[in-house]
């Protein structure tokens, strides 16, 4: 019999997330041939998203566009949800391990009275079962899981499942639009967001993580990174020595009890390598570390190290990739 | 203000994991409050402070939770709960979720915390699916809370961005770092905790049956990360280190440059 595969889409600064598209490869690797993908995608103002994903979607997309559904509310965001899934009948729900996947998925799986999988960094199949490997202590082990029975729901971590690939010659999809009432009194309302890591590549999407710790010193310390970040077009983290010391927001905090990135290059400028903080890197593939101690613990895990004064190092890193990449 | 701390106890961040026979080794482990949920305690015990009320703090786990609940009641919580029972063992984030919900619905509360995720399993299911079973609102990942009336005023730290929220409690909050700075117990918290209520309930206790709180999800394997093969110091003066560095990425297999 089929089964129904849903997507909840994801849309931050008026783009449709990488993960999103993560999630549609995600429901490849788990589905049989017969089944059905049907994608949520909620917000406002959806109709460039919309034809964009209709690129990927051979099957549903449910489009539910309206004002209230510009940000994110827990609340607003699952009364428009709640209403699709109850028709869908979903055997797995897909979304990003994002601040809103990670913050609807549980009530998702509690509405559901469904298992959930958080975090998932690799799919695959076993004869008829779907295994999923997710990290325990922040990547310090890891285990395979499968779900005892449906409903099921599912969070993938970005930059670890490959995305699904456009195919411009795909059936179109089904378009469907839902309409959303909003809840008659709301017991959580959104008066403003911050928007601070607008414009900036997304540190848990990014490619290239170029992250300063202690030995930044400053806030201004930090610039040098920020070039560099920049000319590889990569995203800026920190240790929690650097954000302990008020050089920097804990929004770029890596580590066990930061953010976990698995970047394609990590490169670690002062910053000593504490376990605390390799929790939450050591999975990328290339490590490069940038320290004035030889000792540091951290060269015991980079690929390649450099032993100097990242004020010296970084920005000749800088000039030497603007040359490269020129 | 009745408010009720969620709290999980977990490894050290400091420690190293070791399989052995298939389950992570506890040998040797020292334990402590999971970091998060020592930041819903210590905001727990900031808004008594400020409000009058009683903060009691909940945990489901085995015995050696005790210590967790204790080291919560020297901080200055009033009470505690310890729900252990060996038929929640093998239960998955959605059985923790439903008991706590069993116990919490019978009991009369304003507010509710517990931490962002559990630095252990990482699952950060449990408090929000415990907001829908409640049906209370919920904010995750806070790092400012403000209480007036029955209204919360909230940030919530979104990725790196900040969302202010206004709340009407009863509802529950989950801690991201930044909320505040735990105190330590003191010496006369540490005496008097010896003093607090301490209720240890069974699954029975709390009116569910082990077939109503089975695992959604199964685990088939655990294993350790490869070991990453020793690198390469670069050597020489630090501008040719640096060309070297760009090459070497340039004609390796990553595709980022
Ligand atoms: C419960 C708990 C949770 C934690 N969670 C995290 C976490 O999630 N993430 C995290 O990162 N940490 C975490 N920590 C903290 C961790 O233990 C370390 O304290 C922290 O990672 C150290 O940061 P650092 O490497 O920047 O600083 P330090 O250890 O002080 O290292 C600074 C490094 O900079 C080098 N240096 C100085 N100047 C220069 C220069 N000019 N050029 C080049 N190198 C220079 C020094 O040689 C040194 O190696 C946690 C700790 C605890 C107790």
């Amino acid at each position: 019999m089929s089964k129904t595969y849903v997507v909840v889409a994801e849309v931050r600064d008026s783009k449709l997330r990488q993960v999103t598209l993560e999630a549609l490869n995600s429901v490849a690797l788990a589905q049989e041939d017969d089944d059905l993908l049907a994608v949520i995608l909620m917000g406002h103002q959806l109709a460039a998203i919309t034809e964009q994903l209709s690129q990927y979607v051979a099957g549903q997309i449910h489009v539910i566009d309206h004002i209230d559904l510009g940000t994110y509310n827990s609340e607003t965001y699952f009364a428009a949800i709640k209403d699709v899934l109850d028709s869908l009948n979903p055997h797995v729900v897909f979304l990003g391990h994002t601040a809103s996947g990670r913050d609807l998925a549980p009530m998702i799986a509690a509405y559901l009275n469904a298992g959930q999988l958080s975090d998932v960094i690799a799919i695959e199949k076993a004869d008829a079962e779907v295994l999923y490997t997710r990290p325990l202590y922040a990547g310090k082990a890891f285990e395979q899981k499968k779900f005892i029975e449906s409903p099921q729901v599912v969070t993938i971590r970005p930059n670890n499942i490959a995305a699904a690939t456009a195919n411009p010659s795909n059936p179109q999809a089904e378009v469907i639009t839902t309409d959303y009432a909003p809840p008659a009194s709301l017991r959580s309302i959104v008066k403003d967001v911050i928007r601070k890591t607008s414009g900036k590549v997304d540190l848990t999407e990014a490619k290239i993580v170029v992250s300063g710790g202690r030995g930044v010193k400053s806030s201004d310390g930090f610039k040098p990174l920020q070039e560099l970040a920049e000319v590889l077009n990569g995203a800026v983290g920190a240790s929690r020595g650097a954000c302990d010391a008020g050089y920097c927001d804990y929004a770029l905090q890596i580590g066990q009890t930061g953010k976990v990135v698995t970047p394609e290059i990590y490169i670690a400028c002062g910053i000593s390598g504490a376990i605390q903080h390799l929790a939450g890197m050591s999975q990328s593939r290339i490590i490069i570390a940038i320290n004035k101690d030889p000792e540091a613990p951290i060269f015991k895990l980079a690929d390649y190290g450099i032993v100097g004064d990242l004020f010296v190092v970084v920005p000749l890193l800088t000039e030497e990739f603007k040359k490269a990449l020129a | 203000m009745n408010i009720y701390v969620i709290l999980k106890q977990t490894f050290d961040t400091e420690e190293k994991i070791a399989i052995q026979e298939g389950v992570i080794s506890d040998d040797g482990v020292k334990f402590i409050i999971n970091p998060y949920d020592e930041y819903a305690v210590e905001e727990a015990l900031h808004l008594k402070e400020q409000h009058g009320g009683s903060v009691t703090v909940l945990s489901i786990g085995p015995n050696r939770t005790t210590e967790a609940l204790r080291t919560a009641l020297a901080m200055g919580a009033d009470e505690a709960v310890l729900i252990s029972d060996d038929q929640i063992s093998s239960g998955d984030e959605f059985s923790v979720s439903k008991v706590l919900a069993a116990y919490l619905d019978k009991q009369s509360f304003d507010l509710i915390l517990g931490g962002n995720f559990s630095i252990d399993s990482g699952g950060g299911q449990v408090a929000i699916r415990l907001s829908q079973l409640l049906n209370i609102p919920h904010v995750a990942s806070i790092i400012k809370l403000d209480v007036s009336g029955d209204q919360a005023f909230v940030h919530r730290d979104s990725e790196g961005d900040i969302e202010t929220l206004m709340v009407t409690l009863p509802a529950l909050f989950t801690a991201q770092q930044g909320l505040n700075e735990p105190r330590y117990p003191s010496l006369p918290g540490i005496m008097k905790a010896k003093k607090k209520p301490f209720h240890q309930l069974t699954l029975d206790d709390v009116g569910l049956t082990e077939s109503e709180i089975s695992a959604k999800t199964e685990r088939l394997s655990l294993f350790l990360p490869p070991t990453r093969k020793s690198g390469q110091i670069l050597q020489g003066e630090l501008n040719d280190q640096a060309a070297e560095l760009v090459q070497l990425l340039q004609h390796s297999d990553v595709k980022a440059i």
